[in-house]
């Protein structure tokens, strides 16, 4: 509880709790897409106090002091998720004293100890140069993921449990985890058979046992996978606790999804590359799939069945779908996969629901987060056009109703370079 | 014509030599396929040469572009596509692929991209690991690639040939290989090759470490074309004096003995010779600075910059050199080397009087979305001033590759004469909402999207459980 106080101590001092300052904004004569039951509201005003979303409507009055911004039309949206991504957690990916995603005891097999308990959040840096290249492109919040560490940074994942995550905002703020959003990483087929003694029957095995682990009472035997606070940690995921699983293969998909049920969790389907083949059984289970609609590649034998249709399927059968792309440098890209969505098939109100409100829903904040609506949080985003069109930019960006400064190390890098160039080539 | 009369006067010495004009190896066996004339009516057409035609047609006959221009008339017994509403371009060229080397499944039996046991394997060539069953080639068809450089990795300082290739699907790569395409050379600076080396305690292990390996793989090649030459005079002289003096020439001289092949030093002759085209691998501005200075000391010119994630701090430099930058829109960060990348490269290296600014794709992913990854660089560049207009652009993704190929006068746009890889698109290319309808590659369709495949023409897919995956 120390840290916790020292969070907020160190928030109230630097004036950056919602709770400080009556700002008052409102965005007048845009295009509003509230993505909720109201839908799209044309020449619509969104008004803004103390960092939420007050009202949504026509000719709302604003007070005197009021920040007043004239949309002329242009598309307001609620701020993206970027997906799930190592933003804040990893900078460099190739240079291991840069990257936090990836726990690891050097001691892959079957008598390796498990970390539940691990909180990935624990490693965030708001200050990151990747948070405002993220930003400045409309991007107000992600879900901190973990790795399995075998690509770039020599750090090697030895467990299918990733540990435990949130969401974030990217504000720049210290205290910048949303509240009820807490994840639990597991890592299912091929890439988690070779941490669970070389097949995927084998992640079976260590889960069960480690569920069984949580829910004993009594000293830690010999052998076991779990610490005292990994058994803790583990035991709200199996009272309805949301668990990410990462799978592909639709045999897999099937699998993990009955598990999950039967031990209590809720699962999230991440990946989900072969996820069309079982859409209606997804959908029965109300099972959210995050994917990337891209993944059209058979790039491994879990992935046989990818292709362009994926999210089409999907969001026909009912299932909730959200898109992530995975790249922490990249999450800005989500419009971009929502917009390549729409090219094959999926409705554009439900592609954009797929970078905003649908991630909030299946991280629990949907009450607070993802829509415009009254008593949302001020996460909004005023667009030069057609939000999922990739030649359209960011024109204004609000975190929690403050304007974001479109400066980031690349907007800054480009600046110094730009002018002597023109200079040089004036034509 | 060098080539030709040393290769004459090879013949006569009846040598086997290491000449490329010598029999070609692996010859290619690529046969531009028989197809009726097609007339596109009523299409934007981006020509590639920097122009937009509006409501213009394109003609399409034994396989070449036959004519561009207003109410062409339909050939007798040809094809007739009505592309009002539509857009035509060039077929895209992507000059930084690994289809096929590093195919998918990403499996440990399909990576051939790498020979990573050495840091100089200039004697590699890419199409000996070209699986053409690969899937990845159908898929960037359908996004309008019609030629691709396939590469070795970025693993040596030297990492072998490239393959430039049409898009056709083929059970060998000899019928994909593009008929008298110049070979490339794949270079890498940077952190790749001493990091695969220096990890096993090997050289390189550093920067410097990287310029001495490239310059001593250059002097051993000067030195190789030299003893080379010498034998060719050595060999003339010898064949004069048996000339004039009868067979035995009076004298007691010993016909001369070439020296040995060496597979290595062969190709970097060729590149000191201008035959090869050279690739390098560079991310940072102030490591093709230094690229250049050695192409200059050994008197070879570099094609192409790929990756070029900082070219925008050199683009006057570039373009005063004559050297392509072959760039992604926002990967970015990945490595140091990344670290500086902007959104706005795309269009500040395009911004100076004879640049040559090219999307490069590096990925099976991005290679389907190239222009995509064109109207990003667009979009970035509009905001600070660099307005670049779709004409200008299209020119990124075909001409400006073609001509870093070598092969600008055979394609990469729209023009009588040239071959017809050509891509007929639903709307504006630069839009995420873009799709290629059809695509042509020497005047035959290779993808249409109203009759698509019924079954993936990869082998490798038949009888999988992809069953109904496609559209």
């Amino acid at each position: 509880m120390k840290l916790l106080t020292l969070a907020s101590v160190m928030a109230a001092s630097m004036g950056i709790t919602s709770t400080l300052g009556a700002s008052e904004l409102l965005v007048r004569g845009a295009t509003v897409y509230t993505v909720s039951s109201q839908g799209t509201l044309k020449n619509a005003d969104v008004l803004v106090r103390d960092g939420l979303i007050v009202a949504v409507g026509t000719s709302l009055p604003a007070s005197a002091g009021a920040t007043i911004v004239e949309a002329k039309g242009r598309p307001l949206t609620p701020g993206l998720c970027g997906g799930l991504t190592a933003i804040g957690i990893e900078e460099v990916s190739q240079e291991p004293s840069t990257v936090d995603t990836t726990i690891s005891q050097s001691a892959p097999g079957w008598n390796q100890q498990w970390r539940p308990e691990t909180d990935l959040t624990l490693a965030f840096n708001p200050r990151s140069a990747l948070v405002p290249v993220a930003r400045v492109e409309g991007v107000t919040w992600t879900v901190l993921a973990p790795g399995l560490g075998d690509g770039d940074s020599g750090i090697v994942a030895d467990s299918i449990i990733g540990g435990q995550s949130a969401a974030v905002s990217l504000d720049g703020r210290f205290d910048a985890v949303l509240q009820g959003s807490r994840v639990l990483y597991v890592q299912m087929g091929s890439a988690g058979a070779k941490l669970a003694g070389g097949t995927r029957a084998g992640e079976y095995v260590l889960l069960d046992q480690a569920i069984r682990e949580a829910r004993a009472q009594g000293a830690i035997a010999p052998g076991s996978l779990l610490h005292a606070a990994g058994r803790e940690a583990l035991r709200p995921y199996l009272a309805g606790g949301r668990v990410i699983f990462q799978v592909d293969r639709a045999a897999d998909i099937l699998r993990v999804v009955a598990f999950a049920k039967r031990n209590g969790m809720s699962p999230v389907i991440s990946g989900g590359t072969e996820a069309w083949v079982v859409a209606k059984e997804l959908a029965q289970a109300d099972v959210p799939v995050i994917l990337n609609p891209l993944d059209d590649l058979p790039a491994d034998f879990d992935r046989l069945a990818a292709t362009l249709d994926n999210a089409a399927r999907l969001q026909r059968a009912g299932v909730r779908i959200a898109f992530s792309g995975g790249d922490a440098r990249n999450a800005r890209l989500v419009r971009q996969l929502a917009g390549n969505a729409v090219a094959h098939g999926v409705p554009w109100d439900a592609a954009l629901a797929a970078i905003t409100a649908n991630p909030a829903d299946i991280l629990g904040m949907g009450a607070t987060r993802g829509h415009i609506a009254a008593g949302q949080a001020a996460d909004l985003v005023l667009w030069s056009a057609d939000p999922l069109e990739v030649s359209t930019l960011a024109d204004q960006v609000w975190i929690a109703g403050r304007p974001v400064a479109l400066q980031s190390r690349q907007t800054e890098l480009r600046d110094r370079y730009i002018g002597p160039l023109k200079l040089h080539q004036a034509r | 014509m060098k080539i030709i009369a040393r290769a004459a006067l090879f013949l006569i010495g009846a040598f086997t030599v290491f000449a490329a004009a010598a029999a070609e190896p692996f010859p290619t066996t690529y046969q531009v396929p028989a197809s009726g004339p097609v007339l596109i009516q009523g299409a934007t057409v981006l020509t590639g040469t920097g122009e937009r035609l509006d409501d213009t047609d394109v003609l399409i006959a034994n396989g070449r572009i036959s004519a561009v221009g207003k109410g062409l008339k339909a050939p007798a017994g040809g094809t007739v596509i009505s592309a009002v509403g539509r857009w035509v371009t060039p077929g895209i060229v992507d000059i930084h692929s690994h289809l096929g080397v590093y195919a998918s499944p990403g499996v440990v039996a399909e990576s051939d991209g790498n020979e990573a046991t050495s840091p100089v394997t200039a004697n590699v060539w890419a199409e000996h690991s070209i699986w053409p069953q690969d899937p990845g080639f159908e898929l960037a068809l359908e996004g309008g690639v019609t030629t691709l450089q396939i590469l070795p990795g970025s693993a040596n300082l030297i990492g072998g040939r490239s393959a430039i290739v049409k898009n056709v699907h083929a059970v060998t790569y000899q019928a994909m290989k593009f008929p008298g395409a110049a070979y490339g050379l794949k270079m890498a600076c940077g952190e790749n090759p001493k990091r695969v080396y220096g990890e096993q305690k090997q050289f390189p292990s550093t920067r410097m470490g990287n310029v001495a390996g490239y310059r001593q793989a250059f002097a051993d090649a000067q030195d190789y074309l030299q003893q080379w030459d010498k034998y060719h005079r050595d060999l003339d002289q010898y064949q004069k004096d048996t000339a004039k003096h009868g067979s035995a020439g009076g004298k007691d001289v010993s016909v001369p003995t070439p020296p040995k092949r060496d597979l290595k030093l062969e190709t970097l002759a060729e590149v000191l010779k201008g035959n090869i085209r050279v690739h390098v691998h560079c991310y940072r501005s102030d490591e093709m600075a230094t690229m250049l200075d050695i192409a200059d000391e050994f008197g070879f010119k570099i094609a192409a910059f790929h990756h070029a994630v900082e070219a925008y701090k050199i683009a006057d430099r570039l373009a005063e050199h004559g050297v392509c930058a072959a760039m992604w829109a926002d990967w970015w960060g990945f490595k140091m080397e990344a670290f500086d990348g902007v959104q706005e490269n795309m269009p500040m290296v395009d911004f100076p009087e004879h640049s040559c600014a090219i999307v490069h794709s590096d990925s099976p992913d991005g290679i389907q979305r190239l222009n995509q990854e064109a109207a990003k660089s667009m979009a970035h560049g509009e905001r600070v001033g660099l307005h670049v207009t779709p004409e200008r652009a299209i020119r990124w993704l075909t001409i400006n590759p073609a001509k870093s190929l070598g092969l600008q006068d055979r394609i990469g746009s729209l023009e009588a004469g040239k071959g017809a890889d050509v891509v007929i698109w639903n709307g504006n290319p630069f839009s995420v909402y873009a799709r290629a309808d059809q695509v042509f590659i020497d005047g035959a369709l290779g993808f249409d999207r109203e009759h698509p495949p019924a079954k993936p023409p990869s082998d490798f897919l038949l009888g999988q459980a992809n069953q109904g995956a496609q559209p």
